[in-house]
């Protein structure tokens, strides 16, 4: 019964496919690694500033700049102070600075990922062709496991910041144009047909319409970036990326349980700071829409 | 301020669908909406428009839902882009212009009002009736005093600062209409523009616009399916049905000789001493020497109340220089106030 067998491609033909795509890649890697390592450059060395500066900067001086900032943002006591007690408590536990690194990681994630994609969703709005082409792109990044987009981007980078950069970018780059695409989509066509009325062109309609009415759903997708991004960190740190997530690899391997759950829950803390400041701000953002009039 | 240019509206035809095109010459020859629709799944919107819309003046624009008169004052602007047939503004063709001229054309010859309001729900008062201003690029210390002198022209003096959600409905219907008039454009579109109101806000803003155009004398065309509405506001008024023009010409012309059997139905209920003139009812063979006056130009209600006050049976009709035109009696206004049209 031969039939019932699947006909696969035979052991050696797989093997040959196999070896010249490596083969190729590796080639690649050799001639172009370098160039490509060098664009990336700035990009490593502004990570790099930023982590010296939080690391070196004294800590009650960093303390009083994160309470400044989420007080900015929410307006809200309740959270300024939370923000306060989880940043000393992390500080008590001895996680201080692997907690800067992994802040001054996300936080330049987060900045690529809205400049990246906020255009990307800005186009994406605009034609639903280019809806099509990146809808089947965002899906793959989000559900293939991070680890074999790692293969490539480790053979490229070797390992460190940028390789991890590049993962975590890419996980969470989805939603930010997602949303930004979505959010532009919603916005009522009654206003729309107004701002055309009045003779706005491309740019005018952008600025003036679609994107303010879009921004409570493009301020979702930057809270959802800033979460995915931070959980990555653990995945990110078996490529060499210093701060939490290497101390949660660590505690697995050594079966250390207070330490992992130890810097865990310093993840989970600066999630949640982020999480509610910018939420606040966002409906801070959003005051115009409250009915006051029934 | 210059006379407002009239809109010319020849040989108009829309049609929705992929080849609206081809279709136009099977409509020309005769073929109905609905056979339209059945065998070649294209919806006719509009159907040989021909309108002279009057310079300075209102003109309405009436139909029930489905009619087609919000696609034809999109078309005025060209938001939808016609399929056949031409738009004149002056000697200017609004169909033909390029992206460039249209977008000057909607920015300095027109403003629109919208049934929705329209207005930026996150822009305030003041910011959104800028708006067509900071398009054009007017400084905005400029944009703002220009801004204001309407926001309190419409009764909006010290909401400024509000934003839309605050405000009720009547009160962001007087946003929009703000924000059209700082445009200070020939031509004002008005897309059942108060339609959405209350029935004594929209008396209200009924009466807001016919005190601004006395003074503005733009060209206005004002889409409505309140026949009551269109009397009041009409200097002229074209009804659609089915995308076709079925009747124009002014209130009085539609009321005393509607068309056919469905204007007839329509203008039955209407309160026909708001609308007749006393010029129609007059008997212009003789005038009195004495006794009360009643000056030309006026509605039948108002010459009742005339006679209503002074107990006189008969009264002369005046001129606007004082002298006698005509004589109207009270048998003949009552007649005329309750007589159905016949048709």
């Amino acid at each position: 019964m031969d039939w019932i067998e699947f006909p696969s491609l035979s052991r050696g033909d797989l093997l040959a496919i196999k070896k010249t795509v490596d083969g190729s890649f590796k080639d690649f890697t050799r001639a172009y690694g370098d160039i490509i390592d060098k664009m990336f450059d700035p990009l490593q060395d502004f990570l790099v500033f930023l982590e010296h500066l939080l690391i070196n900067s004294p800590w009650p001086i960093v303390l009083a700049v994160f309470a400044g900032i989420v007080f900015m943002m929410s307006r809200k006591i309740s959270i300024t102070v939370g923000t306060v007690v989880a940043l000393v408590l992390i500080g008590v536990f001895g996680l201080w600075e692997d907690t800067m690194r992994t802040v001054a990681m996300v936080t330049v994630c987060t900045m690529l990922a809205i400049a990246f994609g906020i255009p990307l969703g800005i186009l994406m709005a605009r034609s639903d062709r280019v809806q099509r082409l990146i809808n089947p792109i965002l899906d793959l990044m989000q559900t293939m496991p991070s680890f074999v987009y790692l293969i490539p981007v480790v053979m490229i980078f070797g390992i460190g910041k940028v390789p991890g950069l590049i993962a975590v970018v890419i996980y969470a780059i989805p939603p930010m144009i997602r949303l930004t695409n979505l959010g532009i989509r919603l916005v009522d066509p009654d206003v729309l047909e107004a701002a055309d009325a009045f003779g706005s062109n491309a740019r005018q309609k952008l600025v003036n319409v679609q994107l303010p009415l879009a921004l409570p759903t493009i301020m979702a997708g930057i809270n959802q970036t800033i979460m995915m991004s931070l959980s990555m960190v653990v995945v990110a740190s078996m490529i060499g990326v210093k701060g939490l997530g290497q101390e949660v690899l660590n505690a697995i391997n050594n079966q250390y349980l207070t330490a992992g759950v130890l810097s865990g829950l310093a993840i989970v803390s600066i999630a949640i700071i982020f999480d509610r400041a910018t939420q606040a701000y966002g409906k801070r953002l959003q005051k115009h829409s409250e009915v006051v009039h029934g | 301020m210059a006379e407002a240019t009239g809109i010319e509206i020849n040989s108009l035809y829309k049609i929705f669908g992929p080849n609206g095109k081809d279709m136009v010459q099977k409509v020309k020859d005769g073929m109905s909406k609905a056979e339209l629709n059945e065998k070649f799944n294209h919806v006719l919107g509009l159907n040989d428009i021909n309108i002279s819309m009057p310079g300075g003046k209102i003109q309405v624009v009436m139909g029930l839902s489905g009619s087609g008169k919000s696609t034809l004052i999109r078309h005025i602007n060209r938001l939808i882009d016609p399929t056949d047939g031409e738009v004149l503004y002056g000697n200017e063709d609004v169909c033909k212009m390029s992206q460039t001229e249209l977008r000057n054309f909607r920015r300095h010859k027109t403003a629109m009002v919208f049934q929705k309001f329209a207005l930026l729900p996150h822009r305030t008062v003041m910011k959104n009736t800028v708006y067509g201003l900071e398009i054009q690029g007017v400084p905005m210390k400029e944009a703002e005093e220009r801004a204001a002198r309407w926001i309190a022209r419409v009764g909006l003096e010290g909401f400024e600062d509000h934003y839309p959600n605050q405000l009720s409905g009547g009160m962001q219907q007087r946003v929009g209409l703000a924000r059209a008039l700082t445009n200070d454009a020939d031509i004002l579109l008005m897309d059942e523009a108060f339609s959405a109101l209350d029935p004594l806000i929209r008396m209200d803003m009924q009466t807001v616009l016919l005190d601004l155009q006395e003074e503005l004398h733009k060209t206005i065309v004002f889409i409505t399916h309140d026949l009551d509405e269109a009397l009041r506001l009409g200097d002229r008024i074209a009804i659609l049905r089915d995308g076709a023009v079925i009747q124009q010409g002014t209130g009085q012309e539609i009321v005393l000789q509607p068309a056919d059997e469905y204007i007839a139905d329509f203008v039955k209920e209407v309160n026909r001493g708001r609308v007749i003139l006393v010029d129609t009812v007059m008997d212009k063979t003789r005038t009195l020497e004495g006794g009360p006056t009643i000056e030309s130009g006026i509605m039948l209600e108002e010459a009742a109340k005339t006679f209503a006050d002074s107990g006189h049976g008969e009264a002369n009709v005046v001129n606007g220089d004082g002298r006698p035109i005509g004589v109207l009696n009270v048998h003949d206004t009552i007649y005329a106030m309750v007589t159905p049209a016949s048709h």
